[in-house]
């Protein structure tokens, strides 16, 4: 659908960008924790089966970790060093999971351990999205949902297009901009191993108008064979998230309960793309990704290159946080969580670190008052749900007739609801504790 | 005469469709026994599921039919077990009362919190932010999710944000257990004395930090305990329900993280167990 002669999808909000500050600083690279923190479990699915004993020394980009099983990935050290011990670390999620500690040796060279590389020419699509697996590709975007998985066309089943997505619609983050500006070739030899690996005949690469530069950058060094364009996108929230970028680039509506293979579409995040275009051709795996450390409670602001598992209590101490500071947030204030523990380690989904003050805070703690039914959340909802509703029958713990009437499971949770509305009451909260209830009802006891 | 014959036809209208309704009433009557709607009222009417039946009225059918023992009805008094008993010539059953035990001690006493919690006040959803803010990440929330989702009003709130369950009440229906998002709650008979009261498989001191009435899988109970009571699995002590039980396994225990529940005379910690004596809360972890 196109306003005004940009792409865009319907309804959706506009929270303020605040991606100045880190929009133009060159990414750099993350110094090394004394100890790093691994979960085994850094994707959606089962968790990788550790390869490796307490007291072993392992070189960077060894693999430490095997999938277990198609729907897991492997996992690589990110540096050189020895397994302290193997024990439980807290999650994001709550649950303390198993994990290694390594730590790194000082002083070492940090050379990386290259594997057996993936070669684009005489691959088959399956040998690709097994190259995929055993370099540990999840989605970078955040949902952290195994790549390889995602690529796999089941029978019945085809794409036409793939979609890169370079939205980056989440307040404060700017790592896919700095991606995009500066691994713009990987970005397209990426695109070569997704369009072999799935058999799509065209890709379009989805960019929001605000990040003019990469805009440019990605036109001006696309290569002519390359059946692919980029298209810029109106600046709204949520853009970014998978079934809003395939209504606004194709026009097409994933069905409810569907995925976006039910539009015959594909799509993968940029940062994705850009690390399967730089570590296949050399069989190597992830041990670090890109991600924004901001907010305004950062002292030193910026785009890094981090090792995977560094912790953020030295992420923190490295950049400088003010005294006040109240909220560690990993991902974005939209959809990024709030850290319980200053122990929580950098995994492989994390897009970003945002932290803020005691200011900042204290907005999030007002007073809630009751649905005066103004309709603001229906304006906002990207997939055309009734939140007021659902908030009402949420109240009420009606959680079978939200999801049974009111398609509570399709919502993302991606806030724009409680963003808007006026009375504070948290809507996406509300879903997110019935959604839980719905699928554990639905769970065998 | 329009008037006569008015009432003529709707009157045999009336006796055709009465003489209908009186056959079909003969030949589809489903005979039900008599005795499942007075066995039905000598139950409680709470529908609480306890006894395995989705409701009182499939169990009413289930007891006339034998398929069931009245004992099995948790929620019933004694006599009225008796009085259903003897109603249908049966015998009572004796089914062992079961109780919802819960597997944590971490009130705001000796548990600390790691991050403050705003936001609705349900463990359900504090849970999904983070795990709730609580250091130890097993542990009660304590906003009363299993208080209020108790019908029987067996569970109530100490001053410490603990759920107390009242073995009296408890009719082992398991809402609870449904309704706890950190699955601390398991239903067990009354002989089950031998109790682990804590989730943590944190191993080692460092966990007293965040809970002070942690499990730290030292591994003493397991070596007290007599032919396998007691295996260490995973940092937690497993209790084997199948071997006699023992008091053995508590007396050791440092910090009173395995216990013995007596129904008369409550939980007994085991003698080298440190006291807890604070009665305020206590502070947060640095994070």
């Amino acid at each position: 659908m196109s306003l005004l002669g940009l792409k865009t999808f319907r309804h959706g909000v506009h929270p303020p960008e605040a991606k100045d500050a880190t929009k133009d600083l060159p990414i750099r690279q993350f110094p090394f924790a004394p100890l790093l923190t691994l979960p085994l479990s850094q994707h959606l699915g089962k968790p990788a089966k550790a390869v490796v004993r307490e007291g072993q020394e392992v070189r960077r980009g060894q693999v430490v970790a095997e999938p277990d099983g198609f729907f897991s990935v492997a996992m690589h050290a990110p540096a050189s060093g020895v397994i302290e011990r193997i024990g439980l670390a807290p999650s994001i999620g709550g649950q303390m999971v198993p994990a290694l500690y390594l730590a790194p040796f000082p002083g070492s060279t940090q050379e990386v351990a290259d594997g057996k590389p993936c070669d684009l020419q005489t691959a088959t699509p399956d040998q690709i999205l097994a190259a995929i697996q055993a370099a540990g590709v999840v989605g970078l975007g955040g949902a952290a949902f195994p790549t390889h998985v995602k690529l796999k066309i089941p029978e019945g089943k085809s794409a036409d297009t793939l979609l890169i997505n370079g939205a980056e619609c989440e307040p404060y983050l700017t790592t896919d901009h700095r991606v995009m500006l500066e691994q713009t070739d990987d970005i397209f030899v990426g695109v070569r191993y997704l369009l072999k690996a799935t058999g799509a005949g065209r890709c379009i690469l989805g960019v929001e108008e605000n990040k003019p530069d990469a805009v440019e950058r990605l036109r001006a060094r696309l290569p002519q064979d390359l059946p692919a364009s980029v298209e810029s996108l109106r600046v709204k929230y949520p853009q970014g998230a998978e079934k809003m970028l395939i209504t606004a680039l194709l026009g097409r509506e994933v069905p409810s309960g569907g995925l976006p293979l039910d539009a015959h579409a594909l799509c993968v995040n940029v940062a994705t793309c850009a690390e399967i275009g730089r570590l296949l051709p050399h069989g190597r795996g992830i041990q670090e990704r890109v991600i924004t450390i901001t907010g305004p409670a950062v002292e030193k602001k910026g785009n890094y290159r981090i090792p995977i598992g560094t912790p953020l209590r030295f992420l923190l101490d490295y950049v400088g946080v003010a005294a006040d500071v109240n909220r560690v947030f990993l991902g974005g204030p939209m959809m990024g969580a709030a850290a319980p523990s200053l122990d929580i380690p950098i995994t492989k989904g994390t897009s970003g670190v945002t932290a803020f003050r005691d200011l900042e805070a204290e907005r999030t703690h007002a007073q809630v008052f009751p649905c005066i039914r103004c309709g603001y959340c229906l304006d906002a909802c990207p997939i055309f749900l009734n939140p007021a509703e659902l908030g009402l029958l949420a109240r009420n713990r009606e959680y079978q007739r939200m999801a049974s009437e009111r398609r509570l499971m399709d919502c993302f949770e991606c806030g724009s609801c409680s963003y808007v509305c006026p009375a504070h009451i948290p809507l996406v909260q509300q879903f997110r504790a019935a959604k839980a209830a719905v699928r554990k009802a639905g769970a065998p006891r | 005469m329009l008037i006569w014959t008015a009432i003529g036809a709707v009157g045999a209208l009336a006796l055709t469709l009465v003489s209908l309704l009186a056959l079909a009433d003969r030949k589809l009557q489903v005979v039900e026994d008599p005795r499942i709607d007075i066995v039905e009222d000598m139950l409680p009417h709470a529908n609480c599921g306890a006894c395995g039946f989705p409701g009182c009225r499939p169990f009413a059918e289930a007891l006339v039919q034998g398929r069931a023992l009245p004992g099995k009805c948790t929620v019933s008094a004694d006599a009225a077990r008796l009085r259903i008993a003897t109603y249908l010539g049966v015998d009572v059953g004796a089914e062992e009362k079961r109780v919802a035990r819960l597997a944590c001690a971490g009130g705001t006493n000796v548990a600390r919190n790691r991050a403050h919690y705003h936001g609705l006040q349900t463990c359900a959803a504090a849970a999904r932010v983070a795990g709730g803010g609580k250091a130890c990440f097993w542990g009660c929330l304590g906003l009363a999710d299993c208080s209020e989702a108790c019908g029987f009003d067996a569970i109530s709130m100490d001053e410490h944000s603990l759920p107390v369950v009242d073995p009296a009440k408890c009719t082992a229906c398991g809402d609870c257990v449904v309704a706890c998002p950190k699955d601390l709650f398991e239903l067990h008979p009354v002989s089950h004395q031998l109790w682990v009261n804590c989730r943590s498989l944190a191993a080692g001191d460092q966990q007293l930090d965040d809970c002070q009435v942690a499990c730290t899988a030292c591994g003493r109970c397991a070596m007290d305990a007599p032919d396998g009571l007691v295996a260490m699995q995973g940092g937690l002590p497993v209790v084997d329900y199948s071997r006699p039980q023992s008091r053995l396994p508590i007396q050791r225990c440092p910090t009173g993280a395995i216990v013995w529940i007596d129904d008369v005379l409550g939980l007994a910690k085991g003698p080298a167990a440190k006291p807890v004596i604070r009665h305020g809360a206590l502070q947060d972890a640095p994070s």
